[in-house]
């Protein structure tokens, strides 16, 4: 789960990280006073959306003055954010982050992740700061240091000297970089973090070093433990759709093309995608209704997909093991006539008690087609939609 | 032969009261599962159908001679499960359990780390030697017992595709294991890759992955250097979009790694077959495993 940078930097403010002097705002009076209230210009107003790259885009401006507070932050708010990690149709800014301007002197970068690999927790820094991570690490992964963390052990004091060193703070900063270091690793612990990301860490010109950005996300799976976390979601910044499924248990991501697709389990919903994309289709949604869907699962993932007005034709993909074949027909034409599907709908399943369930389908009098393989769905759903 | 349980194993199962552990406990018994006993804490001294429940996985193990751990506890309380197996003297872990948080993994990975046990999962339908044992929630069913082929992969329901597509063409398997859809997990491709090289019974392996982290590439690089015996490769996620969770909490493509289309690469680069329409797993398959 993501949360905004003026979330995040509430986390740091809870732990004793230092950031800048500001506050959230939702409108322009809000911001200018927020502004006034900093004691000086400049202030920086910075568009908060979940996806990064916004200085880029335009979402974050300086302003000198209360006047010009007042246009930039006119001139963010409500604006549609186009970044990389947005995509085309961008994202619209509907509040905005107002801070002082800091006298910087040097830019860093710090995260924590989890690494797979040694199931260790790594920080990574580097003195190649505000830029792009993965272009640093891309063209000169030499700059950038790795600290493993033995999450049994936790942070030690070497650990955060070994950041210090490798990143060459002057004398004043490490003395202040060691604690926050160490503190950031207890936040990412406490609350399950997938990734915290500073970028850039500042030293200022007086040696305080300040989290000019935060980001961070965190382990879905852990959030039962974390229920201040949950408040934070803000769901303007995600797809209508997902957020729908979510509510059912349903993984599902919206994707570009015309051809929707229903499947139980991960694996085998990524490749259906794959395969109707073989087929020379392209597919509109990953569905996956779990291992053990039950007809309920299905008829919500049918809602679901059919409110996706791109969706041309429909390819069920259904492998029976625990559940069985005769089961899921059941479902599949329950919801089917509950849901009044109009688009052609293919439906492949195999496994336990399959006959029976292609009787039930074939009996249904519903426009369903019933493929005999996987080869076959994929062609028989590219062939409606072309 | 086979690989890591057999017909000798004695099967335990934490969390044997629940709905799931129930059901699918009576799946593997009739399946031919030595089911020794179940472990519910709190519930010692009852039995479910005619399996005894004990409080712990020690009492379990003493009482019953149990070898091999099968868990349906739920997330929050899972890793606790595994490690008390670890601790317990059980000699393999099949964590069901889908939806631990990875820092719990984390910990439990460097726990286990030189303890003589191995886990299999978590997030994972489990292990099956087929016609002697299943340990996990596939169906037994699409199954053809006595080899040649090793299965290994990181799904559920797209391994039961492979193997039916395998048992279509004849194609036995001796073990067919699912190391789990987590970032962090226990056995990997490797260790399966290996195994399935010293079992003298197993002639071929087919080995399913999917977009994530990078443990194709270093079960390629393995291939190169260790395996002699034919492999058959499916890689799911040639259209996943980067930086999305498909369904799987370690099938996400992150800072341009992990992308189906570099595991494909690495796989084709040392020699293996790597099946690129999954429609046609089971005929490329029965070419080259003949």
């Amino acid at each position: 789960m993501k949360i905004h940078e003026y979330q995040a930097k509430e986390l740091f403010k809870k732990y004793q990280v230092p950031i800048p002097e500001g506050s959230p705002a939702s409108t322009v009076d809000e911001a200018v006073s927020v502004a006034e209230g900093l004691g000086g210009y400049p202030v920086v107003v910075k568009a908060q959306i979940h996806a990064g790259g916004r200085g880029k885009g335009g979402g974050v401006k300086l302003a000198q003055s209360a006047d010009e507070a007042r246009k930039v932050a006119g001139e963010i708010l409500g604006m549609t954010l186009v970044t990389h990690q947005t995509g085309p149709e961008g994202q619209e800014v509907k509040k905005l982050l107002v801070e002082q301007g800091l006298d910087i002197k040097k830019e860093l970068y710090l995260s924590i992740i989890p690494d797979r690999a040694t199931a260790s927790i790594v920080i990574m820094a580097s003195e190649a700061g505000g830029m792009d991570i993965e272009e640093v690490a891309a063209k000169t992964p030499e700059k950038i240091i790795k600290v493993f963390v033995d999450p049994l052990l936790g942070i030690q004091g070497y650990h955060c000297r070994e950041a210090a060193f490798g990143l060459n703070l002057p004398p004043a900063a490490i003395k202040a970089f060691i604690p926050m270091l160490s503190k950031l690793y207890k936040l990412f612990v406490d609350y399950d973090c997938s990734l915290l990301e500073i970028n850039p860490l500042v030293i200022t010109g007086d040696d305080a070093v300040i989290a000019l950005d935060a980001k961070v996300n965190f382990d879905s799976n852990a959030l039962f433990r974390h229920k201040d976390i949950i408040e934070y979601r803000d769901l303007d910044e995600e797809d209508p759709l997902e957020v729908e499924a979510s509510k059912y248990n349903l993984n599902y991501i919206t994707l570009d093309g015309n051809v929707g697709n229903m499947v139980n389990g991960a694996g085998l919903a990524m490749a259906t995608m794959d395969i109707i994309k073989l087929a020379g289709a392209e597919p509109a949604n990953f569905l996956d209704v779990g291992g053990g869907a039950s007809a309920e699962m299905v008829e919500n993932g049918f809602r679901i997909m059919l409110s996706d007005k791109k969706v041309k034709g429909i390819l069920i993909n259904i492998f029976g093991g625990i559940l069985r074949c005769d089961v899921l027909a059941e479902g599949v034409v329950q919801a089917a006539k509950k849901t009044g599907i109009e688009v052609p709908v293919v439906v492949r399943m195999e496994g336990t008690n399959v006959e029976e369930g292609r009787k039930i389908l074939a009996d249904s009098g519903l426009n369903l087609t019933t493929a005999v393989d996987l080869k076959d769905a994929a062609s028989k759903v590219a062939e409606i939609v072309a | 032969m086979s690989i890591f349980v057999d017909k000798n194993t004695k099967l335990l199962v934490q969390g044997i009261t629940g709905k799931e552990g129930q059901f699918h406990t009576r799946q593997c018994v009739a399946y031919g599962t030595q089911v020794v006993a179940g472990v519910t804490p709190g519930k010692g001294g009852q039995k479910m159908d005619d399996v005894p429940v004990f409080n712990s996985v020690k009492d379990a193990v003493k009482e019953t001679g149990a070898n091999c751990s099968m868990i349906f506890v739920p997330p929050p309380f899972a890793a606790d499960a595994i490690m008390e197996s670890a601790d317990g003297g059980v000699d393999v872990i099949v964590a069901i359990t889908e939806g631990i948080p990875v820092m719990d993994m984390m910990k439990v990975k460097n726990y286990i780390q030189d303890k003589p046990v191995r886990l299999i999962g978590p997030n994972c339908p489990g292990i099956i030697t087929p016609g002697e044992c299943k340990i996990g929630i596939m169906p037994g069913v699409i199954h053809k017992a006595g080899g040649p082929i090793g299965v290994v992969s990181r799904s559920g329901t797209l391994t039961y595709e492979v193997v039916h597509q395998l048992t279509e063409q004849g194609i036995g398997q001796t073990t067919c294991i699912g190391i789990g859809g987590d970032p962090v997990n226990g056995t990997n491709f490797i260790d399966c890759l290996s195994a399935f090289q010293d079992d003298p019974d197993t002639k071929g392996i087919v080995m399913v992955g999917e977009i994530g982290g990078t443990a194709e590439e270093e079960a390629a690089r393995f291939i190169k250097e260790k395996v002699t015996k034919p492999v058959v490769g499916f890689i799911a996620g040639l259209t996943a979009p980067p930086g999305r969770r498909m369904g799987h909490a370690g099938a996400i493509i992150s800072g341009g790694s992990g992308t189906a289309q570099g595991k494909v690469s690495a796989m084709k680069d040392v020699g293996t077959h790597v099946c690129e329409d999954l429609g046609r797993l089971g005929e490329l398959c029965a070419k080259v495993f003949s």
